[in-house]
C-alpha cells in the first residue's frame, strides 16, 4: 500500500503549501501502515528530493519529458495519472492551491476516479481498503462537507494552512526513480508561454495592517481616508465585494471567498456588514477592529474590538490622535 | 464567435449559513439565489468577446426548474440562448455533472456546431469542487486551463492570462476551447431595459441528461466551529480615537 504526494513546485522552487502535503501523507501513510512516496513533475524539480527525503519519503518518482520545463495542467494531470497507473497508490494527495485543485482534477478526469478538494481532515480509521472519509471546506470556508471517496484509488488536496510541516527525525535518503511519461500535443498545448514577474512587495495577502472599506464608504473618493491612515500604519487598503461591484476598487483589493484570504495582525472593517463571503476572508486575522453605525453588524459581533460610530468621522479622529501622538 | 456559459444557481447567504436538519443541504427557506461570482464574471466576458468578434452567447445550467432565474438573468446581461439540464435533487456529484454537461453540449453543437469557447467558473461557489469545468472539458476533447484573469481571441488562439505568486502567466489554446474564469477578469455589468425584456421573451431549452453517480459522496454538512468573540467596543464615534490608538500601540503596529 502506498500514499503518494504529488510536490507542487515552481520552477523548481517547491512551494511552502508542499511541506504541509509531505507531512500529512507520511502521516496517513503511517496509519495506513502504508509507504510513503512521492513525486516530482519536471527535470527541473529533481533536486528537490534531498528536501523530500527530509520528510521521510521512501522513493520519489520524477516524471521527465521535455514538455515539463514550466508548468502546464494538463501535462501534469498526464503525468500524474500515468504514474498513478503504473504504482497504483491507495491516495494520492496534493496541495490546496490553485495549481494543486487543478493538476488533481486533471488526473482525476483522465483516470476516470473520484476526487476531494480542500481536506481539513481524514479518517483516523482508515487502513487503506475502505472508501475514505473526508472532511472538506466548502462555500470557501464557510462551511465544512462530510463526505465519502469511494475508489479504489483516492485523489484530494489538502486546505492550505491546515497541517504544520514537520520533518521527520529520522530518514534514510529516498530511492529516486526517474519515469519517462509520454505526453502528445493533446497535452502539451496549456502551457505557460510567457510570464512576466511579480515585483517584490508588501501585497494584500501578506501585509500586516489591513485598513479595509465596505458601502459603507460610499464613494470611490471616500477611500482616501482609509488611505491616509492605512499609510500611518504601514499597512494596505482592502475591501468588500460589494466596493468592487460598484468600480471604486479594483478586485485585486477584495477580501474574501471570491478575493483574497488575509491573515494580518489587525484587520480594520469600516463600513463592511461581515457577510460570511467577506467573514472568511478576514477570520484569520489575529485582531479585528470593526468601525460601523449599525452595532447589531454580523462584523461587530464577530471582531474583537468595535467602535460604533460614522466612519466617515471616526477614520479621520484615529489618524488625526496617531499623528498627535508621534508629532506627524 | 460562439460562447457557451456553464452556470450553477446557488443560494446566497447572509451572515451565516444555515444548513437543514437532515444536514444534507443549506437551508434556504428564506434565502435568495444566485450564481457563483467568477461565473458571472464568465458570462460578462462572453458577452464582451462577443460584442467584440460577433457571435452570441449561450448559457447552460444544470439545476432545479428554479434555475431558469439564473439562466434569464444572465440573459439580461447579454447572453442569448439559455439551455436548462433539469435535475430533480439539488445536487450532482462532480463526475455525474460533468458528464451530463458534456452530453447536453455535444447534443447541441450537433445542430449548431461547435462553440468556439466554452467557459466555466474557476470553481463553484457553494460546492467548491475545482473539477466539473476540467471533467467536462476532458470529455470533449478540448484543452483548458483554469484561473484566468484576462481572455481574449486572436485568429482563433484563446490568450489567458492567469496569476500566480510567481507572476502573471500566459497560455495560448486553440480554439474550440475551454477556459475557468475567475472573478477580477471584469466588472459585470448590470442590466439593461431591453436585456430585462429579453430576458422576460427567451425561450429556455430544456435538454435531458443522465449522467453516472460518481464516486464522491456527501454524507453530510455541517457548520465549522464559531469563534467565541467577546466584543469590546472601544467607544462611539470620533471620541473613540484615543482607545483605538491605545490599542494599536499595544498591539505592536507602530514598532
Ligand atoms: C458566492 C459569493 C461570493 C462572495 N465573495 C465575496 C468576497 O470575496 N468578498 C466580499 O466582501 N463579499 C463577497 N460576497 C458578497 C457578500 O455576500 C456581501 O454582499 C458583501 O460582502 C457586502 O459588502 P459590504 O459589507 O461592504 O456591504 P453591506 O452588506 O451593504 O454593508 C455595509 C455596512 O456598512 C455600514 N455603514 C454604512 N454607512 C456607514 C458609515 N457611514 N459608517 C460606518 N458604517 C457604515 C452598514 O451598517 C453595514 O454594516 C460574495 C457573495 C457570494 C454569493
Ligand atoms: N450544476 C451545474 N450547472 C452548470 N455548470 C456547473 C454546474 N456545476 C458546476 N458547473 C460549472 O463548473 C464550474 C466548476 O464547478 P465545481 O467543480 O463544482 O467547482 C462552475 O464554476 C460552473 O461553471
Amino acid at each position: 500500500m502506498t500514499v503518494l504526494a504529488v510536490v507542487e513546485h515552481d520552477r523548481g522552487i517547491i512551494t511552502t503549501a508542499s511541506f504541509g502535503v509531505l507531512t500529512a501523507a507520511r502521516n496517513l501513510a503511517k496509519q495506513m501502515g502504508a509507504k510513503f512516496e512521492a513525486l516530482t513533475i519536471g527535470a527541473n524539480a529533481d533536486a528537490l528530493s534531498e528536501v523530500i527525503s527530509k520528510y521521510g519519503a521512501s522513493t520519489i518518482h520524477q516524471a521527465h519529458h521535455q514538455a515539463l520545463i514550466d508548468f502546464g495542467p494538463e501535462a501534469w494531470g498526464e503525468s500524474i495519472a500515468q504514474v498513478v497507473r503504473k504504482t497504483s497508490p491507495q491516495v494520492v494527495i496534493s496541495s490546496g492551491t490553485e495549481r494543486g485543485h487543478e493538476i488533481i482534477a486533471q488526473a482525476a478526469a483522465r483516470l476516470d476516479l473520484p476526487a476531494a478538494m480542500n481536506c481539513l481532515e481524514f479518517d483516523k480509521d482508515f487502513n487503506g481498503t475502505q472508501p475514505l472519509k473526508v472532511v472538506r471546506a466548502r462555500w470557501g470556508g464557510s462551511l465544512m462537507e462530510e463526505s465519502q471517496i469511494d475508489a479504489p484509488i483516492k485523489l484530494v488536496t489538502l486546505a492550505n494552512h491546515i497541517v504544520e510541516p514537520q520533518e521527520e527525525l529520522s530518514t534514510a535518503p529516498a530511492t529516486v526513480l526517474a519515469i519517462d511519461v509520454d505526453l502528445d500535443d493533446s497535452v502539451t498545448q496549456s502551457f505557460v508561454q510567457d510570464r512576466v514577474e511579480r515585483v517584490a512587495g508588501v501585497t494584500l495577502a501578506t501585509s500586516p495592517v489591513v485598513v479595509s472599506g465596505g458601502r459603507g464608504v460610499g464613494s470611490a473618493e471616500a477611500f482616501a481616508p482609509l488611505e491616509e491612515l492605512a499609510g500611518l500604519l504601514n499597512g494596505v487598503v482592502g475591501c468588500s465585494r460589494a466596493v468592487t461591484n460598484n468600480g471604486w476598487r479594483n478586485h485585486t483589493d477584495q477580501v474574501g471567498q471570491t478575493g483574497t484570504r488575509i491573515a494580518p495582525d489587525i484587520y480594520i472593517a469600516c463600513g463592511i456588514s461581515g457577510a460570511i463571503q467577506h467573514w472568511v476572508g478576514a477570520m484569520a486575522s489575529k485582531n479585528i477592529l470593526a468601525i460601523n453605525i449599525d452595532a447589531q453588524a454580523n462584523i461587530v459581533t464577530k471582531a474583537g474590538y468595535a467602535v460604533i460610530g460614522d466612519l466617515h468621522v471616526v477614520v479621520p479622529a484615529i489618524s488625526a490622535e496617531i499623528r498627535r501622538r508621534r508629532n506627524l | 464567435m460562439n460562447i457557451l456559459v456553464c452556470v450553477k444557481r446557488v443560494p446566497a447567504p447572509g451572515a451565516r449559513i444555515n444548513i437543514t436538519s437532515d444536514g444534507q443541504q443549506v437551508d434556504t427557506a428564506f434565502l435568495g439565489f444566485t450564481v457563483s461570482p467568477h461565473e458571472e464574471c464568465a458570462v460578462e466576458q462572453a458577452v464582451q468577446l462577443v460584442e467584440k468578434h460577433g457571435g452570441e452567447v449561450t448559457v447552460l445550467t444544470l439545476g432545479p426548474a428554479e434555475a431558469q432565474e439564473q439562466l434569464r438573468t444572465a440573459v439580461s446581461t447579454g447572453a442569448v440562448k439559455a439551455v436548462l439540464v433539469p435535475i430533480d435533487t439539488t445536487d450532482w456529484d462532480p463526475q455525474r455533472t460533468a458528464q451530463a454537461i458534456a452530453t447536453v453540449i455535444t447534443e447541441l453543437e450537433a445542430t449548431n456546431g461547435k462553440y468556439d469557447l466554452i467557459l466555466f467558473g474557476n470553481e463553484s461557489a457553494d460546492s467548491c469542487g475545482y473539477q466539473v469545468g476540467i471533467r467536462a472539458a476532458l470529455k470533449l476533447d478540448r484543452p483548458i486551463v483554469n484561473g484566468a484573469k484576462g481572455l481574449d481571441i486572436e485568429n482563433s488562439v484563446a490568450v489567458i492570462r492567469r496569476e500566480s505568486d510567481a507572476g502573471v502567466e500566459i497560455y495560448k489554446l486553440k480554439t474550440p476551447a475551454c477556459v475557468g474564469v475567475k472573478e477580477g477578469i471584469n466588472l459585470p455589468r448590470y442590466p439593461t431595459m431591453k436585456g430585462r425584456l429579453a430576458s422576460k421573451k427567451v425561450e429556455i431549452t430544456q435538454s435531458t441528461a443522465s449522467g453516472e453517480v460518481g464516486g464522491l459522496k456527501l454524507i453530510m454538512l455541517r457548520r465549522p466551529p464559531e469563534r467565541a468573540s467577546n466584543t469590546k467596543i472601544l467607544g462611539n464615534g470620533p471620541e473613540a480615537a484615543s482607545a483605538v490608538v491605545d490599542l494599536l500601540e499595544e498591539l505592536g503596529v507602530f514598532k
